[in-house]
């Protein structure tokens, strides 16, 4: 059941058009993502969903009600870029101000343990790292007890460690049952955590997939590379159905196909008991079908 | 209402956390009553001052002083590093609109100016002798008044700054002519009549002369009262049009 629906959403700015048409919607417990270049739209969709603009044109619906309705302030709950706090308020005086707004919001100092935050009560924001803050972001963001957050490129600007703790804990936020929608430009982190990816580049969703089906939309093909322990005739390959091209790298040999392909290369190789070493397969990841999809790298 | 006393209660911490703003907001004002009382010849009456003594003077102009610290100084700089970092904006996404943080920061302005007059009447009545406002409501009444005028000010300082820094300048820029026609370094009442007509424009100006006025026993003058309420409605509604959230 979709709990956010958006459809035909454009927004623009003077003369530029920031947001193209975009339709999308997004079930209930799912992580839903939003990747696409900087600059694409990202954050202006999500802005207009979160209620923090006016479309020019097209609706959304988000639990059946329009942005800025005061109980998706409740149900909603946003993370956004660029939002500080001030720098001498302490990690608790946020967390418990912001519990005040809601009517039944969550126990905060379990939200800060989980989120790593229980050493840190008293230090004052300006102090925390840049991991922490985020944490603390995110933290203020699920404090109402959301049944759906809206988080905006989070690990962006985290040390990788941090970052896959991030990931970790927006992973146990969907167990929980609440909705993500999530807003990113690292592959990585779309194809670990996503559901479901809507591709944005100009303004416009250029693709809507699962993760897998994205990459399978773009790029069929694999490559296999191998040293075989025994001469290997070129023509025992070429003969399976799934391979396009054999090629030739000194010792190593270079297999292009598509389907089934590894398994069909060793089941030859076992008949002729040659044994591949150095076996590498290629696949198509996220970044290919990204760059298919939008002619250029997420990341410039 | 909660959600505005929670708020209003972490401004008042944040507030009392800035060392400078603290000082200059609460303490300054008390200890230069408690300077200029301390000096022989200003505790004489003179008859160049209607029977007056110098620090019977102060007393309304530190009070001024109270209300140009909290109202240019500290709360347009503290709104538009709120702005600038995104701090309207979070609020902006939970049931707590950015309005409510800004009507608390008014409150506790409000609140902090009104503990700190306290003192200074305070002091001036204990320690030197200066009589309480002959008609205190009035006094009361000119002093919300003169603090709403300039709060206006410093909204709308904070409504067209474009950072915090920005802001805290432009407060800084307004202050020193604004606290001159208040009489701060020369008081209004001994100034020469052209400049007290042109101060009566202004919005410490006016509200100096109408604490004055009633602290010595007399109605606010009208003009001085049209003048802080213009300041207010002027000042107020271009602030309310320009300023935005982020």
């Amino acid at each position: 059941m979709a709990i956010i629906k958006v459809s035909n959403l454009t927004k623009r700015y003077r003369d530029t058009v920031a947001v193209d048409g975009v339709s999308f919607a997004v079930d209930r417990g799912e992580i839903f993502g939003i990747l696409g270049p900087n600059g694409a739209g990202k954050t202006t969709t999500v802005e207009a969903v979160a209620g923090l603009r006016q479309p020019d044109s097209g609706t959304i619906e988000v639990l059946g009600r329009t942005p800025g309705d005061p109980e998706l302030l409740r149900q909603v709950g946003v993370q956004l870029q660029e939002s500080e706090l001030p720098e001498k308020m302490t990690v608790r005086e946020a967390l418990e101000l912001y519990s005040a707004f809601y009517p039944e919001p969550l126990d905060w100092r379990r939200l800060a343990a989980e989120l790593g935050l229980e050493d840190r009560h008293h230090a004052r924001y300006a102090t925390l790292s840049g991991g922490q803050k985020q944490r603390l972001s995110i933290a203020l963001a699920l404090i109402g007890d959301p049944s759906i957050a809206i988080l905006d490129e989070l690990t962006t600007g985290l040390d990788p460690q941090a970052r896959r703790d991030t990931w970790d804990l927006i992973e146990s936020i969907r167990d929980r049952g609440v909705t993500v929608l999530l807003v990113t430009h690292f592959m990585a982190e779309a194809e670990r955590l996503c559901d479901r990816i809507a591709v944005i580049d100009h303004g416009r969703v250029v693709a809507l997939d699962t993760p897998a089906g994205l990459v399978a939309r773009v790029a069929t093909e694999q490559r296999i590379r191998l040293r075989p322990s025994a001469e290997l005739d070129d023509a025992l390959l070429t003969a399976l159905p799934e391979v396009r091209e054999v090629r030739r790298h000194g010792s190593t040999v270079e297999v292009i196909g598509a389907d089934n392909l590894l398994h069909a290369v060793s089941s030859v190789l076992a008949a002729h008991q040659i044994i591949a070493a150095d076996l590498r397969l290629e696949q198509a990841s996220l970044d290919d079908a990204f760059v298919g999809l939008t002619g250029r790298g997420a990341e410039n | 209402m909660r959600i505005f006393v929670k708020l209003t209660g972490s401004e008042l911490r944040l507030f009392l956390r800035e060392p400078m703003a603290a000082f200059f907001g609460i303490a300054f004002p008390v200890v230069l009553v408690v300077i200029l009382g301390s000096i022989p010849a200003f505790r004489v009456p003179s008859p160049d001052l209607g029977g007056l003594r110098v620090i019977d003077l102060y007393v309304p102009i530190a009070v001024a002083l109270i209300i140009a610290m909290l109202g240019l100084q500290a709360a347009p700089a503290v709104l538009a590093t709120y702005r600038e970092k995104g701090v309207l904006r979070r609020l902006a996404t939970t049931p707590a609109r950015p309005a409510a943080l800004l009507g608390a920061q008014l409150a506790m302005s409000v609140l902090i100016a009104v503990v700190s007059a306290a003192l200074v009447l305070l002091v001036g009545r204990y320690v030197f002798g200066v009589p309480f406002p002959a008609r205190f409501p009035a006094f009361a009444l000119s002093f919300l008044l003169g603090m709403a005028a300039v709060l206006a000010v410093g909204l709308l300082i904070a409504a067209s700054a474009p950072s915090g820094k920005a802001a805290n300048a432009a407060g800084t820029f307004l202050f020193f002519p604004l606290m001159f026609f208040a009489g701060l370094w020369t008081p209004r009442e001994v100034m020469p009549a052209v400049i007290q007509r042109i101060g009566d424009f202004t919005p410490l100006g006016a509200a100096e002369r109408a604490m004055h006025e009633a602290a010595t026993g007399s109605w606010p003058a009208l003009i001085a009262v049209a003048v802080m309420t213009g300041y207010v409605v002027v000042f107020g509604l271009a602030a309310a049009r320009l300023f935005r959230w982020e």
